[in-house]
Protein backbone atom coordinates (compact mmCIF):
# COMPACT_ATOMS: atom_id res chain seq x y z
CA UNK A 1 0.00 0.00 0.00
CA UNK A 2 1.15 3.46 -0.90
CA UNK A 3 2.43 5.89 1.20
CA UNK A 4 -0.38 8.57 0.33
CA UNK A 5 -3.44 5.55 0.94
CA UNK A 6 -1.97 5.09 4.17
CA UNK A 7 -2.70 8.97 5.23
CA UNK A 8 -6.16 8.66 3.84
CA UNK A 9 -7.09 5.47 5.78
CA UNK A 10 -5.57 7.14 8.56
CA UNK A 11 -7.51 10.48 8.50
CA UNK A 12 -11.27 8.57 8.14
CA UNK A 13 -10.36 6.40 11.04
CA UNK A 14 -9.69 9.12 13.51
CA UNK A 15 -12.99 11.35 11.32
CA UNK A 16 -14.95 8.05 12.44
CA UNK A 17 -14.24 8.21 16.08
CA UNK A 18 -14.89 11.70 16.68
CA UNK A 19 -18.44 10.91 15.14
CA UNK A 20 -18.89 8.17 17.75
CA UNK A 21 -18.43 10.53 20.35
CA UNK A 22 -20.36 13.28 18.72
CA UNK A 23 -23.25 10.57 17.30
CA UNK A 24 -23.43 9.27 21.01
CA UNK A 25 -23.64 12.64 22.69
CA UNK A 26 -26.42 13.84 20.38
CA UNK A 27 -28.46 10.64 21.40
CA UNK A 28 -28.01 11.51 25.12
CA UNK A 29 -28.87 14.92 25.00
CA UNK A 30 -32.23 14.03 23.13
CA UNK A 31 -33.03 11.69 25.91
CA UNK A 32 -31.99 14.33 28.71
CA UNK A 33 -33.94 17.12 26.74
CA UNK A 34 -37.54 14.70 27.50
CA UNK A 35 -36.11 14.30 31.03
CA UNK A 36 -36.08 18.23 31.63
CA UNK A 37 -39.03 18.76 29.95
CA UNK A 38 -40.81 16.12 32.50
CA UNK A 39 -39.40 18.22 35.38
CA UNK A 40 -40.61 21.07 33.51
CA UNK A 41 -44.27 19.68 33.57
CA UNK A 42 -44.39 18.78 37.51
CA UNK A 43 -42.79 22.02 38.18
CA UNK A 44 -45.53 24.18 36.45
CA UNK A 45 -48.77 23.43 38.59
CA UNK A 46 -46.76 25.04 41.96
CA UNK A 47 -45.44 27.56 40.33
CA UNK A 48 -49.37 28.19 38.55
CA UNK A 49 -50.73 28.36 42.03
CA UNK A 50 -48.23 29.98 43.32
CA UNK A 51 -48.85 32.96 41.26
CA UNK A 52 -52.51 32.92 41.82
CA UNK A 53 -52.38 32.95 45.29
CA UNK A 54 -49.57 35.28 45.60
CA UNK A 55 -52.29 37.76 43.50
CA UNK A 56 -54.74 37.22 45.93
CA UNK A 57 -52.48 38.05 49.04
CA UNK A 58 -51.18 41.09 47.18
CA UNK A 59 -54.46 42.28 46.68
CA UNK A 60 -55.33 42.26 50.14
CA UNK A 61 -52.19 42.94 52.20
CA UNK A 62 -51.94 46.86 53.10
CA UNK A 63 -48.85 48.25 51.77
CA UNK A 64 -47.88 45.67 49.22
CA UNK A 65 -45.83 48.50 47.68
CA UNK A 66 -44.09 48.87 50.56
CA UNK A 67 -43.21 45.27 51.40
CA UNK A 68 -39.06 44.54 51.08
CA UNK A 69 -39.42 42.67 48.74
CA UNK A 70 -42.03 44.37 46.32
CA UNK A 71 -41.23 47.63 46.97
CA UNK A 72 -39.46 49.59 44.03
CA UNK A 73 -35.85 50.49 43.98
CA UNK A 74 -34.81 52.57 46.52
CA UNK A 75 -31.42 53.98 45.42
CA UNK A 76 -30.15 52.93 41.89
CA UNK A 77 -27.06 51.98 43.06
CA UNK A 78 -26.02 48.26 42.81
CA UNK A 79 -27.92 45.16 40.77
CA UNK A 80 -27.20 41.83 40.45
CA UNK A 81 -28.12 39.43 38.04
CA UNK A 82 -27.81 35.87 37.63
CA UNK A 83 -26.41 34.04 34.47
CA UNK A 84 -27.16 30.38 33.49
CA UNK A 85 -24.44 28.85 31.43
CA UNK A 86 -23.40 25.96 30.62
CA UNK A 87 -20.79 23.35 32.49
CA UNK A 88 -19.66 22.01 29.46
CA UNK A 89 -18.99 23.25 25.62
CA UNK A 90 -19.95 21.38 22.81
CA UNK A 91 -23.36 22.98 22.86
CA UNK A 92 -22.54 25.57 19.95
CA UNK A 93 -23.70 29.37 20.92
CA UNK A 94 -25.33 28.07 24.04
CA UNK A 95 -23.47 29.48 26.71
CA UNK A 96 -22.07 32.58 24.79
CA UNK A 97 -25.80 33.92 23.93
CA UNK A 98 -26.69 33.74 27.69
CA UNK A 99 -23.70 35.67 28.13
CA UNK A 100 -23.88 38.43 25.26
CA UNK A 101 -27.29 39.07 26.36
CA UNK A 102 -26.12 39.41 30.16
CA UNK A 103 -23.67 41.80 28.67
CA UNK A 104 -26.32 43.86 26.72
CA UNK A 105 -28.44 44.06 30.15
CA UNK A 106 -25.37 45.49 32.06
CA UNK A 107 -24.92 47.97 29.60
CA UNK A 108 -28.37 48.84 29.80
CA UNK A 109 -28.35 49.05 33.87
CA UNK A 110 -24.97 51.32 33.75
CA UNK A 111 -25.79 53.57 30.92
CA UNK A 112 -29.97 53.73 30.98
CA UNK A 113 -30.85 53.52 34.96
CA UNK A 114 -28.02 54.65 36.26
CA UNK A 115 -26.84 51.69 38.37
CA UNK A 116 -23.10 52.05 40.13
CA UNK A 117 -22.35 48.80 39.97
CA UNK A 118 -23.69 45.35 38.54
CA UNK A 119 -22.49 42.39 39.67
CA UNK A 120 -22.78 38.78 38.16
CA UNK A 121 -23.62 35.67 40.03
CA UNK A 122 -22.80 32.88 37.58
CA UNK A 123 -24.19 29.26 37.15
CA UNK A 124 -22.00 26.70 34.38
CA UNK A 125 -18.24 26.69 33.93
CA UNK A 126 -18.36 28.30 30.76
CA UNK A 127 -19.82 31.82 32.45
CA UNK A 128 -17.13 31.64 34.96
CA UNK A 129 -14.60 31.14 32.66
CA UNK A 130 -15.45 33.78 30.65
CA UNK A 131 -15.68 36.60 33.48
CA UNK A 132 -12.58 34.94 35.23
CA UNK A 133 -10.66 35.40 31.95
CA UNK A 134 -11.53 39.32 31.82
CA UNK A 135 -10.45 39.95 35.53
CA UNK A 136 -14.21 40.87 36.29
CA UNK A 137 -15.77 40.51 40.10
CA UNK A 138 -17.84 37.62 40.52
CA UNK A 139 -20.66 37.57 43.42
CA UNK A 140 -20.83 34.01 43.57
CA UNK A 141 -20.45 30.80 41.11
CA UNK A 142 -22.19 27.52 41.26
CA UNK A 143 -20.84 25.22 39.28
CA UNK A 144 -21.25 21.46 38.93
CA UNK A 145 -25.44 21.17 37.77
CA UNK A 146 -26.20 22.93 34.95
CA UNK A 147 -27.19 19.77 33.01
CA UNK A 148 -29.40 18.18 35.85
CA UNK A 149 -30.23 20.82 38.47
CA UNK A 150 -31.52 19.67 41.40
CA UNK A 151 -34.64 21.90 43.54
CA UNK A 152 -32.01 22.02 46.12
CA UNK A 153 -29.24 24.07 44.39
CA UNK A 154 -32.11 26.11 43.14
CA UNK A 155 -32.85 26.83 46.81
CA UNK A 156 -29.40 27.52 47.74
CA UNK A 157 -28.96 29.82 44.85
CA UNK A 158 -32.33 31.29 45.82
CA UNK A 159 -31.40 31.99 48.99
CA UNK A 160 -28.20 33.42 48.11
CA UNK A 161 -29.84 36.00 46.02
CA UNK A 162 -32.44 36.58 48.64
CA UNK A 163 -29.97 37.76 51.30
CA UNK A 164 -27.92 39.73 48.91
CA UNK A 165 -31.22 41.68 48.13
CA UNK A 166 -32.45 42.20 51.52
CA UNK A 167 -28.49 43.50 53.21
CA UNK A 168 -29.18 47.61 53.39
CA UNK A 169 -27.35 49.55 50.24
CA UNK A 170 -24.39 50.31 52.55
CA UNK A 171 -23.26 46.97 53.23
CA UNK A 172 -23.35 45.12 49.52
CA UNK A 173 -26.61 44.70 49.46
CA UNK A 174 -28.77 44.52 45.84
CA UNK A 175 -31.84 47.28 44.95
CA UNK A 176 -32.60 44.92 41.67
CA UNK A 177 -32.01 40.87 41.07
CA UNK A 178 -32.14 39.89 37.27
CA UNK A 179 -31.87 36.68 35.82
CA UNK A 180 -30.73 35.81 32.52
CA UNK A 181 -31.87 31.85 30.96
CA UNK A 182 -32.42 30.46 28.15
CA UNK A 183 -35.92 29.70 27.42
CA UNK A 184 -37.09 26.63 25.84
CA UNK A 185 -39.98 27.26 23.48
CA UNK A 186 -39.70 23.64 21.90
CA UNK A 187 -36.82 21.45 20.40
CA UNK A 188 -35.38 23.83 17.63
CA UNK A 189 -36.18 27.38 19.10
CA UNK A 190 -34.38 28.75 22.29
CA UNK A 191 -34.36 31.92 23.17
CA UNK A 192 -32.32 33.76 25.64
CA UNK A 193 -34.77 35.95 27.98
CA UNK A 194 -34.14 38.49 30.92
CA UNK A 195 -36.54 38.63 33.88
CA UNK A 196 -36.27 40.62 36.85
CA UNK A 197 -37.04 38.48 39.53
CA UNK A 198 -36.56 41.45 42.74
CA UNK A 199 -38.49 43.29 43.50
CA UNK A 200 -41.51 41.07 42.58
CA UNK A 201 -43.68 42.61 40.27
CA UNK A 202 -47.09 41.83 41.51
CA UNK A 203 -49.93 41.56 39.91
CA UNK A 204 -53.03 43.19 41.94
CA UNK A 205 -56.18 42.45 41.20
CA UNK A 206 -59.17 45.45 41.33
CA UNK A 207 -61.34 44.41 44.43
CA UNK A 208 -64.58 44.31 44.38
CA UNK A 209 -66.33 43.86 46.95
CA UNK A 210 -70.16 44.35 46.30
CA UNK A 211 -69.60 41.02 43.97
CA UNK A 212 -68.25 39.39 46.63
CA UNK A 213 -65.37 38.53 44.04
CA UNK A 214 -62.42 40.66 42.39
CA UNK A 215 -62.52 41.10 38.61
CA UNK A 216 -65.57 40.81 36.97
CA UNK A 217 -66.93 37.38 36.78
CA UNK A 218 -68.92 38.83 33.99
CA UNK A 219 -66.65 39.38 31.27
CA UNK A 220 -64.97 35.73 31.99
CA UNK A 221 -65.47 35.20 27.72
CA UNK A 222 -64.10 38.86 27.12
CA UNK A 223 -60.99 38.50 28.83
CA UNK A 224 -59.42 35.87 30.22
CA UNK A 225 -58.05 37.22 33.41
CA UNK A 226 -59.13 35.15 36.24
CA UNK A 227 -60.85 36.85 38.65
CA UNK A 228 -60.27 35.96 42.66
CA UNK A 229 -62.12 34.53 45.57
CA UNK A 230 -62.23 36.95 48.46
CA UNK A 231 -60.29 35.05 51.07
CA UNK A 232 -60.16 34.75 54.72
CA UNK A 233 -56.70 34.84 55.34
CA UNK A 234 -54.67 32.43 58.35
CA UNK A 235 -52.98 34.55 60.29
CA UNK A 236 -53.26 37.53 58.01
CA UNK A 237 -52.75 38.64 54.14
CA UNK A 238 -49.55 40.40 55.17
CA UNK A 239 -48.12 37.32 56.59
CA UNK A 240 -48.81 34.84 54.01
CA UNK A 241 -47.75 37.31 51.74
CA UNK A 242 -44.21 37.40 53.60
CA UNK A 243 -44.02 33.71 53.35
CA UNK A 244 -44.81 33.82 49.97
CA UNK A 245 -42.67 35.92 48.12
CA UNK A 246 -39.45 34.10 49.27
CA UNK A 247 -41.11 30.86 47.37
CA UNK A 248 -41.45 32.97 44.46
CA UNK A 249 -38.02 33.19 44.23
CA UNK A 250 -37.28 29.61 44.87
CA UNK A 251 -39.70 28.64 42.24
CA UNK A 252 -38.60 31.34 39.39
CA UNK A 253 -34.76 30.51 39.76
CA UNK A 254 -35.76 26.33 39.99
CA UNK A 255 -37.78 27.16 36.53
CA UNK A 256 -35.25 29.58 34.98
CA UNK A 257 -32.79 26.38 36.12
CA UNK A 258 -34.99 23.71 34.59
CA UNK A 259 -35.80 25.69 31.26
CA UNK A 260 -31.66 26.57 30.88
CA UNK A 261 -31.10 22.38 31.38
CA UNK A 262 -33.39 21.71 28.75
CA UNK A 263 -32.55 24.83 26.07
CA UNK A 264 -28.57 22.91 27.15
CA UNK A 265 -29.70 19.44 26.09
CA UNK A 266 -31.01 20.81 22.93
CA UNK A 267 -28.39 23.26 21.98
CA UNK A 268 -25.75 20.38 22.49
CA UNK A 269 -27.89 17.93 20.77
CA UNK A 270 -27.81 20.49 17.48
CA UNK A 271 -24.58 21.31 17.72
CA UNK A 272 -23.52 17.23 17.67
CA UNK A 273 -25.79 16.50 14.99
CA UNK A 274 -24.13 18.90 13.07
CA UNK A 275 -20.34 17.62 13.83
CA UNK A 276 -22.08 14.40 13.25
CA UNK A 277 -23.12 15.18 10.13
CA UNK A 278 -19.84 17.12 8.89
CA UNK A 279 -18.18 14.08 9.69
CA UNK A 280 -19.82 12.03 7.35
CA UNK A 281 -19.32 14.36 4.70
CA UNK A 282 -15.56 14.57 5.69
CA UNK A 283 -15.88 10.48 5.38
CA UNK A 284 -17.13 10.16 2.13
CA UNK A 285 -14.23 12.70 0.71
CA UNK A 286 -11.65 11.03 2.01
CA UNK A 287 -13.05 7.38 0.76
CA UNK A 288 -13.09 9.03 -2.59
CA UNK A 289 -9.40 10.49 -2.40
CA UNK A 290 -8.22 7.23 -1.17
CA UNK A 291 -9.94 5.28 -4.12
CA UNK A 292 -8.29 7.68 -5.96
CA UNK A 293 -4.82 7.47 -4.84
CA UNK A 294 -5.54 4.03 -5.16
CA UNK A 295 -6.28 4.01 -8.48
CA UNK A 296 -3.90 5.87 -9.21
CA UNK A 297 -1.09 3.65 -7.88
CA UNK A 298 -2.49 0.62 -9.68
CA UNK A 299 -2.33 2.41 -12.96
CA UNK A 300 1.02 3.55 -12.47
CA UNK A 301 2.11 -0.10 -11.87
CA UNK A 302 0.16 -1.51 -15.07
CA UNK A 303 1.91 0.98 -16.96
CA UNK A 304 5.50 0.21 -15.45
CA UNK A 305 4.70 -3.62 -15.81
CA UNK A 306 3.87 -2.92 -19.78
CA UNK A 307 6.84 -0.64 -19.84
CA UNK A 308 9.06 -3.26 -18.64
CA UNK A 309 7.69 -5.98 -20.55
CA UNK A 310 7.79 -3.33 -23.69
CA UNK A 311 11.58 -2.94 -22.91
CA UNK A 312 12.45 -6.85 -22.59
CA UNK A 313 10.20 -7.54 -25.93
CA UNK A 314 12.54 -5.08 -28.01
CA UNK A 315 15.94 -5.71 -26.41
CA UNK A 316 14.98 -9.72 -27.14
CA UNK A 317 14.10 -8.97 -31.06
CA UNK A 318 17.02 -6.77 -30.82
CA UNK A 319 19.11 -9.48 -29.97
CA UNK B 1 -72.91 15.40 48.56
CA UNK B 2 -71.20 18.43 47.16
CA UNK B 3 -67.05 17.19 47.85
CA UNK B 4 -63.71 18.64 47.68
CA UNK B 5 -61.29 18.81 44.82
CA UNK B 6 -58.00 18.45 46.05
CA UNK B 7 -54.47 18.72 44.99
CA UNK B 8 -51.47 18.57 46.69
CA UNK B 9 -48.28 19.82 44.90
CA UNK B 10 -44.84 20.28 45.80
CA UNK B 11 -42.59 22.61 43.29
CA UNK B 12 -40.95 18.83 42.42
CA UNK B 13 -44.20 17.47 41.21
CA UNK B 14 -47.74 17.23 41.69
CA UNK B 15 -48.27 14.77 44.76
CA UNK B 16 -51.98 13.61 44.90
CA UNK B 17 -55.05 14.85 43.03
CA UNK B 18 -58.49 13.80 43.80
CA UNK B 19 -61.87 14.41 45.15
CA UNK B 20 -62.23 13.88 49.49
CA UNK B 21 -64.96 14.50 51.44
CA UNK B 22 -62.46 16.03 54.35
CA UNK B 23 -59.29 17.93 54.70
CA UNK B 24 -57.68 18.49 57.70
CA UNK B 25 -54.65 20.94 57.52
CA UNK B 26 -52.29 22.37 60.25
CA UNK B 27 -52.26 25.97 59.92
CA UNK B 28 -49.98 28.43 62.09
CA UNK B 29 -52.92 29.03 64.50
CA UNK B 30 -53.93 25.32 64.92
CA UNK B 31 -55.13 22.68 63.27
CA UNK B 32 -58.15 23.40 60.56
CA UNK B 33 -60.57 20.91 59.45
CA UNK B 34 -62.26 21.62 55.74
CA UNK B 35 -65.68 20.65 54.55
CA UNK B 36 -67.20 20.96 50.77
CA UNK B 37 -69.20 24.55 51.04
CA UNK B 38 -66.12 26.05 53.51
CA UNK B 39 -65.35 29.97 52.38
CA UNK B 40 -62.63 30.73 50.55
CA UNK B 41 -59.19 30.50 52.98
CA UNK B 42 -55.49 30.73 52.01
CA UNK B 43 -53.17 29.82 54.90
CA UNK B 44 -49.99 29.24 55.81
CA UNK B 45 -49.29 25.71 57.00
CA UNK B 46 -47.40 24.88 59.74
CA UNK B 47 -45.18 21.74 59.41
CA UNK B 48 -47.33 18.56 60.58
CA UNK B 49 -49.58 15.95 59.34
CA UNK B 50 -52.24 16.64 56.95
CA UNK B 51 -55.23 14.30 56.64
CA UNK B 52 -57.07 13.91 53.26
CA UNK B 53 -60.40 11.46 53.41
CA UNK B 54 -61.25 10.32 49.96
CA UNK B 55 -64.36 10.17 48.88
CA UNK B 56 -63.72 6.56 48.42
CA UNK B 57 -61.47 5.34 50.24
CA UNK B 58 -59.09 5.14 53.38
CA UNK B 59 -57.94 8.28 54.40
CA UNK B 60 -54.54 9.87 53.52
CA UNK B 61 -52.20 10.94 55.63
CA UNK B 62 -49.37 13.15 54.17
CA UNK B 63 -46.65 14.96 56.36
CA UNK B 64 -45.88 18.31 55.07
CA UNK B 65 -42.65 20.24 55.89
CA UNK B 66 -44.38 24.11 55.44
CA UNK B 67 -46.08 25.41 52.49
CA UNK B 68 -49.59 27.11 51.47
CA UNK B 69 -53.32 25.90 51.62
CA UNK B 70 -56.22 27.79 49.65
CA UNK B 71 -59.34 26.82 49.18
CA UNK B 72 -61.97 28.22 46.70
CA UNK B 73 -65.23 26.93 45.80
CA UNK B 74 -64.32 23.63 47.07
CA UNK B 75 -61.17 23.78 44.97
CA UNK B 76 -58.50 22.97 48.03
CA UNK B 77 -54.59 22.93 46.71
CA UNK B 78 -51.83 22.55 48.77
CA UNK B 79 -48.73 23.56 47.84
CA UNK B 80 -46.00 21.43 50.08
CA UNK B 81 -42.65 22.62 50.35
CA UNK B 82 -41.93 19.16 51.09
CA UNK B 83 -44.71 16.36 51.10
CA UNK B 84 -44.37 13.17 51.64
CA UNK B 85 -47.07 9.80 52.08
CA UNK B 86 -47.29 7.78 54.87
CA UNK B 87 -46.10 4.97 52.76
CA UNK B 88 -42.71 7.27 51.54
CA UNK B 89 -41.67 7.90 55.14
CA UNK B 90 -38.60 5.68 56.37
CA UNK B 91 -39.76 4.65 59.97
CA UNK B 92 -36.25 3.71 61.19
CA UNK B 93 -34.33 6.60 59.41
CA UNK B 94 -37.01 8.97 60.87
CA UNK B 95 -36.46 7.51 64.58
CA UNK B 96 -32.53 7.51 64.20
CA UNK B 97 -32.89 10.91 63.21
CA UNK B 98 -34.91 11.80 65.63
CA UNK B 99 -32.35 9.98 68.36
CA UNK B 100 -29.87 12.23 66.68
CA UNK B 101 -31.16 15.46 66.51
CA UNK B 102 -32.11 15.22 69.86
CA UNK B 103 -28.40 14.95 71.30
CA UNK B 104 -27.68 18.22 69.13
CA UNK B 105 -26.66 21.46 70.69
CA UNK B 106 -29.88 23.28 71.58
CA UNK B 107 -28.04 26.21 69.77
CA UNK B 108 -27.96 24.24 66.19
CA UNK B 109 -30.78 25.44 64.27
CA UNK B 110 -30.20 22.87 62.06
CA UNK B 111 -30.80 20.25 64.31
CA UNK B 112 -33.48 21.58 65.57
CA UNK B 113 -34.69 21.30 62.35
CA UNK B 114 -34.48 17.93 61.72
CA UNK B 115 -35.92 17.23 64.85
CA UNK B 116 -39.10 19.37 63.88
CA UNK B 117 -38.98 16.93 60.45
CA UNK B 118 -38.41 13.79 62.11
CA UNK B 119 -41.38 14.45 64.74
CA UNK B 120 -43.96 15.26 62.10
CA UNK B 121 -42.58 12.20 60.12
CA UNK B 122 -43.59 10.14 63.25
CA UNK B 123 -46.35 11.37 64.22
CA UNK B 124 -47.72 10.70 60.60
CA UNK B 125 -47.32 7.42 60.92
CA UNK B 126 -48.31 6.74 64.27
CA UNK B 127 -51.74 8.65 63.14
CA UNK B 128 -52.15 6.83 59.72
CA UNK B 129 -52.17 3.22 61.82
Amino acid sequence: MGGQQRVFRRKIRSVQSTKKITKAMEMIASSRIIKAQRQLEEAAPYTRELFAAISAAASHAAGVEKHPLTAEARLENRAIFLVVTADRGLAGAYSINAIREAEGLTRYLVDDRGFEDVIPYVIGRKGVGFYNFREREIGESWTGFSDQPTLSSAQEIAKALLDRFLLPTEEGGADEIHIVYTHFVNMVTQEVRVRRILPVEVIEEEVDVSEGRIGSPDNQTGDDKPYLPLYDFEPSANAVLDELLPRYVESAVYTALLLSAASEHAARRRACKSATDNAEELIKTYVRLANQARQAEITQEISEIVGGADALSSATAGS
Amino acid sequence: MAELTVSVVSLEHPEWEGSASQIVVKTLEGEMGILPGHEPVLATLAQGPIRIDPVDGDPLFFAVHGGFFSLDANRAIILADVAETAAEIDVARAQEAKAKAEQADDEDLEAAAALRRAETRLRVIEIAE
